[in-house]
């Protein structure tokens, strides 16, 4: 019998229609993965679950739990049923605590609430569910508070709290996307065990396909509030019998189709960097004392030639992106000298950069924060026009806007309007139209298709390719995630704790890494491949 | 504290045309546009001459020749009340005039160089909120005289803090933003972007800052005047109005009725137009209604 | 902790030093001479100058300064020109009244402001949240003093339950003199509950649209629970910041409120000693005004560390 049972369950916010008919169970001490691009509805399918919806949803249809009617229920069954039967975890580690309560205090609410323990024994017992989730009373005292915490640390305080009464079963809503890959992978083993244990059944919604494909026991695929297939997920991804189960799939292995570029370039690198070491000063205790000082950049030497795509990889907050912004010139290193087109940057004022900045460029990983929304498409692609020598004229301006939006395959008549009227990978689209009307010579990319579903993504990707092999734009691609990287870059460099520890050419690291940084980026990497495989070969 | 700007990403018309089904908007604007009708008209037209006294008609109760009856001189109390919105309007817009436009780019200033700069202007802001801004206020009319003139400077002034810390806060909030980073990438210096950028992403901000601030502004100039600060006889205003109804409450109680109530409703009209223009403009306000 | 303490109490120090800069200066460049002013238009120049040389008044301007303010710290403030005597004892019996109705004034608008606040945000859109910020957005429209006006007519007037103004001193008794204080401080806070009620209802909606008020929910706190439990301390940060600054706009608003009321407060004091260009009464009402209100920032600047511990591991 299922724990959890959803038959045609539709729902409505005010005129906009979420969800339809939308069928989806899971059995007790089973992973069921609800897989999604974003606006398919699969946030909102938990939320019903635990009716926490918005003031003006409306869900009809019908949702059982463990035999209870939970449309029907009222709102002080919920409340019984919500923390203890049911536990949820949330996508943002960094919000979803309150930020005046201890994390002991948080924990043991939930306990003491339903149990009506005292509360040495609701401390008590919290106390051993973070211990369980990985947080040991030695070095995570219940008396610390969220923000003393990172974020993957965070993210375990939550599921300490979703699971501190045992739930029959666990929602999780993308627990791990705001995480980097091997926090992921310690999250995901966590959520694995304690299903293990104690039988719960977890409801694991993702956009990752191959996450969800190393989770889940079954699958279940939604588009835009409809399920296209659901089943077991060895087979529904092995035979890929619904088309967009196959273009999901596929979009998610997207390797661009790149001839052999630049090889080994001989003559002048294009960018060099040399001995950069990037310094920030500690907080102040006192009058007199300051905390030790954080190295984010630690003694960094690179070099890339002309038209040579390179990615910098590493877990977050391993200098990657003071690095990108030190390269830049938008932050100055402490010590250390980079070198542009043979020219140092460095210490150089903003009207002495403005030949350099004519050059380098950079996209932005937010598509929605990248664009001012007061300003019109044609005067923010415009933008770095501002550098040239010679300013076009308006004529002009419009004309290397309209060729600039014809490369990213925009229309040229997409220039009167708003940033808001694009979608994200649109918008994405127009970030790198403004990198490229000054025909730099390097783009510095800043994890620019993570926050991208997966279709675009690889729409995206496709574009960088296509515009490496045109215009011959050397890549500094900043990310964290291993695929981005395989698919459009010719070196890697992995970083780690300010220190660049490995590097060489990319198929050579990540196939056979040789530092533990490396090791561990690869391992932790969700492989949509590996996953399917394992799944076959367990399922025999 | 952090201030959270959440840009609105709409069209003027889908802005406007949202404005005219929120309530306190369109009660805001109609209130303000007829408080204003009434000031203009002032200048051309009044029931009675303000000036001339007639002694005969003194402390008359509200009739259909005086609908706000009369005062202790045999003034029309509505004439006098139309002539005081000129007053008040011109004090307190003018004040917030001067915040707005000394305040707003220190605030701004302050917010683009951060470090030294910033930390001193702050603390000099620190140093104004120091001082009750009323008892302030009535010091510098004290030196300076009483007057109209020298009540927008008092008001004015401390106009300026408050305009710098909105505008600081909300500048603050727009520079770490990826687009601001862009701009730097393509070479725009920080008064470009301040300008560019900056500005126009506060600007409903500081709209709604300016109503409170004019409606705050009408309050202020009412307690001066009332104190015998502010503008001086024979020019009525609305404050000096309530000053002389207070000895003769139990004779003649309307002439404390109607300033009061013109001052109420000029207030109120502005702080609904301003919680309208921030309810309009700012979609969190909107979420789970 | 100490780190944010100390430089709190640092900045409350040096803003202090700088105001009573700015007082002395801004007192200095008043029109009138005090001498002249306590002799009368028919002393001669010599009686004048010679008062002058006695009263310090000739003395170069550092060396003043840093006598009145060394005076302040010794609680010597002086002479008033116009009463003839200590300006301490004439302090120290207008704050007599002055104190306890800002302070009753601040306690009433408290006391009214938060439980309203609470109830419109948890009813947030029904008909009671319309009702009282309807009635909170009329209440920060009203001028006190005419606010006070009406009560005067209806309460004194009509139906003379209390007096119309004046007070009779603590020595009447403490029921009497309350009494008088009471339409005073209700005039006063009444219009700033009605601004604190607003903030805390919209602080309140801002924290409930967190994301942990939903992780509280998934716990299975009902609604009312989440409130009490996490919404209201979160928003408190904004609603001491509002009394804070209530606490100086109150001890302003007692200057006007006690010329209404004809309360014989430090406001009618510092209001009448500047007409008659009393500067020494000025200075000091004036310092002490602005070190009530340095202090009070300093305790809100101190409350905002014990709700949030955020500010207590950061400098």
């Amino acid at each position: 019998m299922s724990l959890l049972d959803i038959q045609n369950l539709s729902l409505a916010i005010g005129d906009t229609q979420i969800l339809r008919d939308v069928e989806l169970s899971v059995a007790p001490g089973e992973v069921m993965g609800l897989v999604g691009e974003s606006g398919s509805g699969k946030s909102m399918t938990a939320l019903t679950v635990m009716r926490l919806l918005p003031y003006a949803a409306r869900a009809t249809g019908r949702v059982a739990f463990d035999g209870i009617d939970i449309l029907a229920a009222t709102e002080d069954q919920m409340c019984a049923l919500r923390g203890d039967d049911i536990g949820m975890v949330f996508q943002e580690p960094m919000t979803a605590l309150n930020p005046v309560k201890t994390i002991g205090e948080q924990v043991a609410e939930g306990i003491r609430w339903h149990t009506k323990a005292s509360r040495a024994e609701a401390e008590d017992r919290a106390r051993k569910m973070l211990d369980r989730v990985g947080l040991p009373e030695a070095k995570f005292p219940m008396s610390r508070y969220p923000h003393e915490l990172s974020g993957g640390q965070r993210q375990r305080v939550v599921i300490a709290i979703a699971c501190a009464l045992k739930p029959k079963l666990l929602i999780a809503d993308e627990p791990t996307t705001a995480l980097d890959v091997v926090l992921q992978a310690q999250i995901l083993d966590l959520l694995r065990d304690l299903v293990a244990e104690s039988r719960m059944g977890l409801l694991l919604i993702s956009h990752d396909l191959a996450v969800v494909t190393e989770m889940a026991d079954r699958i279940t695929i939604l588009r835009r509030g409809e399920v296209m297939e659901a089943g077991d997920t060895a087979r529904t991804l092995s035979e890929q019998f619904h088309p967009y189960t196959r273009q999901l799939a596929q979009a998610s292995m997207h390797v661009p189709a790149r001839a052999r570029p630049h090889g080994v370039e001989t003559g002048h690198p294009l960018l060099r960097v040399e001995g950069v070491t990037r310094d920030y000063p500690g907080r102040r205790m006192s009058l007199f004392r300051r905390a030790p000082g954080i190295r984010a950049v630690d003694d960094v030497s690179l070099s890339m030639a002309p038209g040579q795509s390179v990615a910098l990889v590493g877990r977050s907050g391993c200098g990657k992106s003071t690095l990108a912004r030190m390269i830049l010139a938008l932050d100055r290193p402490t010590s250390g000298t980079i070198r542009f087109r043979g020219e140092t940057i460095t210490g150089k004022s903003e009207a002495e950069l403005k030949p350099a900045r004519r050059d380098m460029q950079v996209v932005f990983q937010d598509p929605y924060g990248s664009f001012d929304p007061r300003q019109k498409v044609e005067k923010l692609v415009a933008e770095p026009l501002h550098v040239l020598e010679r300013k076009p004229t308006r004529a002009g301006r419009r004309e290397m806007v309209a060729h600039a939006l014809h490369e990213v395959g925009l229309d040229q008549r997409d220039m009167d309007k708003y940033p808001h009227e694009f979608s994200g990978g649109q918008r994405q689209r127009l970030s790198i139209a403004r990198a490229i009307i000054t025909r730099p010579k390097l783009v510095v990319a800043d994890e620019p298709v993570s926050a991208l579903d997966v279709s675009i993504r690889a729409q995206i990707l496709d574009l960088f390719a296509e515009l490496n092999q045109k215009l011959g734009i050397a890549y500094l691609f900043i990310t964290h995630d291993l695929t981005v990287a395989r698919a459009i870059t010719d070196e890697v460099l992995v970083m780690h704790d300010g220190k660049i520890v490995e590097r060489g050419k990319t198929s050579e690291v990540l196939d056979h890494p040789q530092s533990e940084a490396a090791k561990a980026l690869v391992t932790a990497a969700p492989d949509l491949h590996r996953a399917i495989a394992r799944r076959m070969q367990e399922q025999g | 504290m952090t201030l959270h700007v959440d840009i609105p990403e709409e069209t003027f018309s889908s802005i406007l045309a949202k404005a005219f089904r929120n309530t306190a908007f369109v009660a805001g604007f109609v209130i303000t546009l007829l408080i204003l009708a009434m000031a203009i008209v002032s200048y051309a037209w009044t029931p009675y001459d303000v000036t001339k006294l007639v002694i005969s008609d003194k402390t008359q109760a509200p009739s259909l020749a005086h609908w706000f009856g009369t005062d202790h001189f045999g003034r029309d109390i509505l004439s006098m009340v139309m002539v005081g919105a000129r007053n008040s309007i011109a004090v307190a817009l003018v004040a917030v005039g001067i915040g707005m436009g000394v305040g707003v780019p220190l605030g701004t200033f302050a917010a683009a160089r951060g470090g030294l700069v910033d930390e001193m202007l702050m603390r000099l802001n620190d140093l104004v909120f120091a001082f009750p801004a009323l008892l302030s206020a009535i010091m510098i009319t004290a030196i300076f005289g009483p007057g109209a003139v020298n009540a927008i400077i008092a008001i004015g002034i401390f106009n300026i803090p408050v305009f710098a810390r909105v505008a600081r806060a909300g500048a603050l909030a727009i520079w770490p933003r990826e687009f601001i980073l862009a701009a730097r990438a393509a070479g725009k210096n920080s008064t470009q972007i301040s300008i560019e950028h900056v500005l126009p992403n506060i600007a409903t901000l500081l709209l709604v800052q300016g109503t409170i601030q004019f409606a705050l502004g009408i309050l202020a100039e009412a307690g001066l005047s009332y104190l015998g600060l502010g503008a001086q006889p024979p020019m009525p205003s609305w404050g000096r109005m309530l000053f002389d109804a207070q000895t003769r409450m139990v004779v003649a109680p309307w002439m404390a009725i109607f300033p009061g109530m013109a001052i109420v409703v000029a207030v109120l009209g502005l702080n609904l137009l301003g919680d309208g223009i921030a309810d309009i403009l700012d979609p969190k306000s909107r979420r789970q209604r | 902790m100490t780190a944010y303490l100390l430089k709190r109490l640092a900045i409350a120090i040096a803003t202090l030093v700088l105001a009573s800069m700015v007082v002395f200066a801004v007192l200095e460049i008043l029109p009138g001479d005090p001498a002249r002013l306590m002799l009368g238009m028919n002393a001669s120049a010599d009686q004048v100058e010679l008062l002058r040389n006695q009263m310090g008044l000739n003395a170069p301007l550092a060396w003043r300064y840093l006598h009145w303010a060394g005076g302040l710290l010794s609680l010597d403030l002086g002479r008033s020109y116009t009463y003839s005597v200590p300006v301490i004892d004439l302090v120290r019996e207008r704050l007599a009244v002055s104190l306890p109705l800002a302070l009753i004034a601040l306690a009433l608008s408290t006391i009214i402001a938060i439980p309203v606040g609470l109830f419109s945000a948890s009813r947030r859109g029904r008909v009671g949240d319309t009702i009282s910020m309807g009635a909170a957005q009329l209440g920060v429209a009203v001028p006190n003093f005419w606010f006070a006006l009406m009560l005067i007519y209806v309460f004194a007037v009509w139906l003379r339950l209390v007096p119309a103004g004046g007070f009779p001193g603590w020595s009447a008794g403490i029921w009497p003199a309350l009494k008088s204080l009471l339409l005073p401080a209700v005039a006063l806070a009444l219009p700033q509950a009605a601004i604190l009620a607003r903030v805390t209802r919209s602080a309140l909606i801002e924290v409930l649209n967190e994301d942990y008020i939903r992780t509280a929910r998934a716990k299975g706190l009902p609604y009312r629970a989440v409130l009490w439990r996490h919404a209201l301390r979160n928003a408190m940060i904004p609603v001491l910041t509002i009394l804070g600054l209530q606490f100086a706009f109150l001890l302003a608003g007692t200057i006007i409120i006690e010329n209404v009321f004809y309360l014989p407060g430090l406001g009618r004091l510092v209001f009448q000693a500047i007409t008659q260009r009393d500067l020494i009464v000025v200075e000091s009402v004036v310092m002490l005004l602005v070190a009530a209100v340095i202090a009070v920032n300093l305790l809100v600047d101190l409350s905002y560390a014990i709700v949030d511990p955020r500010l207590r591991s950061r400098q």
